[in-house]
């Protein structure tokens, strides 16, 4: 698989190291009120699409950024990646 | 029919006209006791314990394609029972025995070869651990053997013994273990299920679940609704796309295995090996050819094949651990979609619905644990109560903190 880095080009899949949903992003507060059902849900339970699923990915071979890739689980064809640190200041993923 | 030797002389003699269908191909009924949603291996079996063991009379599987289309079909055949964990290894265990009477049970040739598993370590911190593990093998009334080089090397000469990077210094030997014939596996449980009435009905997929005051109804299915008071889904790979169908959000991921097979070649490998310091794992089977495979491709797929990179590194894996190899042609590579768990061990558990009840998460070692899968689904499903050797796995556990982590490695679907 080629990701298309959003600063970087099509880079070679295996530059990079794979975490999971891009739903991680959007970690809890741990100071809220039912912050232990908000952390049992992000850290085990997902979504697990058959089709579209938003993902992160670490450019650990390259320019250590993360992106969030937007890939087709049925099909491994990857439609758009974008630097995470841009979805996190959009508001998260 | 029941198979016997006298039967296959007799059919050899006269043109093998005599075989019948191993199984009927009923209509589905409006309304069963108990539906098993999966005619994979362990929907099948499940079904087969059921109807044989605990006696339930009206039983149907209902299964999207043909029986066995599955990870059942695509596995690398492993069988063993050398975990860890006491959450695991009487489970394992109890499969292991499973297997061991599984073609008298059945009269069926699942061609079980208990030719032995064999685990590589690599340095003194490895061996510490498989003495240990081994250990923990004997407690549970499995059978362990703690190899030294020496032993090694009667076994398997021609391993890579001094390998500077990983050189090999021992191994943990499981005699008991060894492969099965992975279809026939399905195939006779299949067979046992309808001879004890079970209905099998194949090309019927269910599009979602009839669910009226928090207990199960039915299923909807592409062949109209049936009813049932009870359904057990084992649909390992597409859990995730089931349970969306009761609201259940589970602490899955899907992801793809890969699974090659050489050319064939004369018989050089009589037993399982498995690589301690990478992740590569082969046996010869009975045609000659290599089974093998590594590690799953690592990001989340639903598309039964995956990618070059895994190709190299688990054949990467293979070359650094037997060198002969190097010339042998690769046949075939085939992908199968795992249920990866956030703890790398199974769930068999009721769920927040009344009634239904799930069989999932076996991340790539579903298949030695066919028999005691089916077996302990069938004991909850027949009694509520999970079966004493499946206590442990519990969908709860991950709230709870009581993680069956056989690798140590956290909530990394990915890595385990």
């Amino acid at each position: 698989m080629l990701i298309p880095h959003p600063l970087l080009g099509p880079r070679d899949a295996q530059e990079f190291t794979y975490l999971g949903d891009a739903a991680l992003l959007n970690r809890p507060d741990g100071m809220a009120q039912g912050a232990e059902a908000a952390f049992f849900d992000y850290t085990y339970l997902r979504d697990n699409p058959a089709g579209l699923h938003r993902e992160l990915w670490f450019h650990e071979q390259g320019d250590r950024s993360w992106l969030v890739v937007t890939r087709d689980t049925v099909t491994h064809e990857i439609v758009s990646a974008e630097l995470a640190s841009d979805v996190k200041r959009r508001g998260g993923a | 029919m029941q198979f016997n030797g006298l039967r296959v002389l007799w059919e050899g003699l006269t043109g093998h006209r005599g075989w019948k269908p191993l199984w009927r191909d009923p209509e589905p009924q409006p309304e069963y006791d108990i539906i098993v949603v999966g005619g994979g291996g362990h929907g099948l079996a499940t079904a087969y314990y059921l109807a044989n063991t605990f006696g339930e009379a009206r039983v149907a599987v209902l299964e999207k394609g043909w029986l066995g289309s599955g990870n059942i079909g695509r596995n690398t055949t492993i069988i063993r029972s050398n975990y860890l964990l006491p959450g695991n290894e009487p489970f394992y265990e109890f499969s292991m025995k499973l297997w061991e009477g599984l073609e008298q049970e059945f009269n069926f040739n699942a061609m079980v070869s208990q030719r032995g598993i064999l685990n590589l370590c690599h340095s003194d911190g490895q061996r510490d651990a498989f003495r240990r593990r081994g250990n923990a093998m004997l407690l549970a009334g499995a059978d362990a053997e703690l190899l030294d080089q020496d032993g090694v090397r009667a076994m398997y000469p021609f391993l890579n013994f001094d390998n500077a990077r990983f050189p090999i210094k021992g191994g943990l030997l499981q005699r008991r273990a060894g492969t099965a014939r992975h279809d026939g596996v399905a195939w006779g449980y299949a067979r046992g299920a309808d001879r004890k009435g079970v209905d099998l009905i194949q090309n019927c997929e269910v599009t979602g679940f009839r669910i009226e005051g928090g207990a199960i109804r039915g299923v909807e299915t592409t062949r109209g609704y049936i009813g049932a008071k009870k359904v057990g889904v084992a649909v390992a790979g597409s859990t995730g796309r089931v349970m969306e169908k009761a609201g259940m959000r589970l602490p899955i991921e899907s992801h793809v295995l890969q699974a090659f097979v050489s050319e064939g070649l004369k018989p050089c490998i009589d037993g399982v090996i498995t690589f301690g310091a990478g992740h590569f794992y082969v046996s010869q089977s009975d045609k000659g050819g290599l089974v093998f495979g590594g590690d799953i491709d690592g990001y989340n797929s639903y598309a039964q094949r995956g990618n070059l990179p895994v190709v190299e590194d688990v054949v990467e894996g293979g070359m650094a651990l037997m060198p002969m190899i190097g010339r042998a042609r690769l046949l075939r590579s085939w992908g199968g979609i795992m249920d990866m768990s956030m703890d790398g061990s199974p769930i068999i558990d009721a769920t927040h619905v009344d009634g239904l009840y799930l069989n999932a998460g076996w991340c790539y070692g579903g298949f030695k644990a066919t028999p005691a899968s089916g077996y302990a689904f069938a004991h909850l499903l027949a009694t509520g109560r999970p079966h004493e050797t499946a206590t442990a796995f519990r969908l709860d556990r991950f709230q709870r903190g009581a993680l069956i982590d056989e690798k140590g490695v956290g909530a990394q679907p990915n890595l385990h």
